[in-house]
């Protein structure tokens, strides 16, 4: 590699360093980078919130709508073979802050 | 003029911006993508993926997908298709065969992970290198191994990996889950099935007595006049016990004969007997031996192993291994932290908060402590399940995730929601297959 190669080089490395980084510091204000709690739920209700089997979507689901039906499971008023235990595992902060990424997911069709 | 407006450009950046670029290993990856040395031109770090497994395979999709495609992915797993342990027993069963449970690692691809079927010979820690059997060499930033388990035949007499084409585990789904079912098809009515099942810990604590149901229930309907005897090393049923002891004695009294505090330290192959500690001998027209387990052995020739001579201890912010830097061990083969049972769907929480660690350490931030939930479904007949689940949360004080009080718990005893739970169980089991490989 020559001199002026390896500085071309340098800089389309340069390059790749901060384009990711002002892309990021553009989305952040339309899109937060996925909170990694919401893997706690996709495994039964789909990758984003979409799901591939009976198990019901979360994608799309209003964010009052979630906090109400956690807060119901919690609270043995929504009936349930499973999510009336599940629900009681987290907190009013990780509610609020799963509903707010599966209300700005996009449903299956 | 290019060699001024690039001089330029440099200019506007201190030395502590390059310092700090360099730190997080993008500039190095990046130059390195200039001189040919890799195809990653974007990437953020290099993670190797040992075992495509409920934790593996989840551990490789979800650094692709929450890092946008910035972490270089390689999967390294020696078998052309993903076959599910859970769900398995029903192929045993007779109600679901091979197909039902099988899934293509094409699915990861579209992820822009690199998917290898190749067997690891061994992993250089101190220059982070995985040598392949067929050859390559792949370097890594950090390495996930999720090597699921082994067997521990030295533990039963009589017993080899060998003997285990007469006398099936079938506790890693394939040809071993085939070859049960036919011995079961092939019994003539009034034959007698026997089953052994290890002490705790090994994975899947409800597998064995969801197998029981499985045998029995077919044996009911297709062979009545025929035996199961479940020899038990537990003191008791070690999961959903009273749903279990409840199901056998309403449903498969007329077949099944359990026996607890009952283990297998002997196997005359050749007479399909088993030999117990008491030196009873209890002989079968079909034997099905689950063998006590432990970390595979690419774990432990690794260092990795650390507790017992059997599980790999790991640091549950990160799921890093405690004896090895750089190298994130997942699944059956940790250390469970209390009350965290070895499941698929424990190995895919496992599989995500690794991803989660490595991308924030690739990032140069620290990790948050993950929080876990597990749920466990168990087919007592072709269509009804029972379920047990649980939610993890990091302890600061303990240092390990413990379950949160409160939550979790097993299903009702109630046939109607036992029906519902079946749909759910087979929705769970397609939902998971597709988080981790779709």
């Amino acid at each position: 590699m020559t001199d002026k190669s390896a500085f071309t080089c340098f800089l389309i490395a340069l390059a790749f360093v901060l384009l990711p980084s002002i892309a990021a510091a553009q989305d952040a204000s339309r899109l937060a980078p996925t909170p990694y709690l919401t893997g706690t739920c996709t495994n039964c209700h789909g990758t984003q919130g979409r799901s591939a089997s009976a198990m019901p979507s979360l994608a799309g689901l209003s964010q009052p709508y979630f906090v109400e039906q956690m807060k119901q499971f919690r609270e043995g008023k929504r009936p349930a073979t499973i999510m009336h235990q599940i629900a009681k595992g987290y907190t009013d902060q990780q509610t609020d802050m799963l509903a707010e990424y599966f209300a700005r997911q996009t449903p299956a069709r | 003029v290019q060699t001024r407006s690039d001089a330029a450009m440099l200019g506007a950046l201190t030395r502590r911006d390059l310092l700090k670029f360099a730190s997080a290993g993008t500039l190095v990856s990046a130059l390195s993508a200039c001189a040919g040395t890799s195809s990653a031109t974007r990437s953020i770090g290099r993670v190797v993926v040992i075992g495509g497994g409920f934790g593996g395979s989840t551990a490789a999709k979800h650094l692709r997908l929450w890092s946008g495609g910035s972490v270089a992915v390689t999967l390294v797993e020696p078998s052309w298709q993903f076959v599910s342990c859970p769900i398995s027993n029903l192929v045993v069963g007779g109600s679901r065969v091979l197909a039902d449970i099988t899934v293509s690692y094409q699915g990861l691809r579209k992820w822009g992970v690199n998917v290898v079927h190749d067997t690891v010979t061994s992993i250089d820690a101190e220059r982070r290198l995985v040598h392949l059997a067929s050859g390559p060499t792949w370097a890594y930033d950090r390495l996930v191994v999720s090597p699921g388990v082994d067997f521990m035949y030295d533990s039963v007499q009589g017993m080899n990996a060998e003997a285990t084409n007469r006398i099936p585990h079938a506790w890693k789904a394939g040809g071993q889950t085939v070859l049960l079912r036919r011995q079961l098809e092939a019994m003539p009515d009034g034959g007698v099935v026997v089953m052994s099942v290890p002490l705790a810990p090994y994975r899947c604590p409800p597998g064995p007595y969801e197998r029981a149901c499985q045998i029995a229930w077919y044996l009911r309907t297709s062979k009545p006049r025929s035996k199961l005897i479940v020899l038990d090393a537990n003191p008791q049923v070690i999961s959903k016990g009273a749903l279990f002891t409840r199901v056998w004695k309403e449903d498969y009294a007329s077949v099944l004969d359990y026996r607890a505090n009952a283990s297998v330290t002997e196997v005359d192959v050749a007479n399909r007997t088993f030999i117990l500690e008491t030196g009873e001998r209890v002989k079968g027209d079909v034997l099905n031996l689950i063998p006590p387990m432990r970390a595979a052995d690419i774990a432990r020739n690794a260092q990795l192993v650390t507790a017992n001579e059997r599980w790999c201890g790991v640091d549950w912010t990160t799921m890093e291994s405690v004896a090895v830097k750089n190298v994130h061990v997942l699944g059956d083969a940790t250390m469970s932290a209390p009350a965290m049972p070895k499941s698929g769907h424990m190995a895919n929480q496992h599989g995500k908060a690794a991803a989660a660690a490595i991308i924030e350490l690739l990032n140069g931030r620290r990790p948050e402590p993950p929080t876990m939930v597990n749920t466990c479904y168990s087919f007592i007949d072709d269509r009804h399940a029972i379920h047990v689940s649980s939610v993890h949360r990091f302890d600061a004080d303990k240092q390990t995730l413990v379950a949160v009080t409160g939550a979790g718990g097993v299903s009702v005893a109630d046939r109607a929601q036992w029906a519902i739970e079946g749909t759910y169980a087979t929705g769970w089991a397609q939902s998971i297959w597709a988080d981790m490989l779709a």
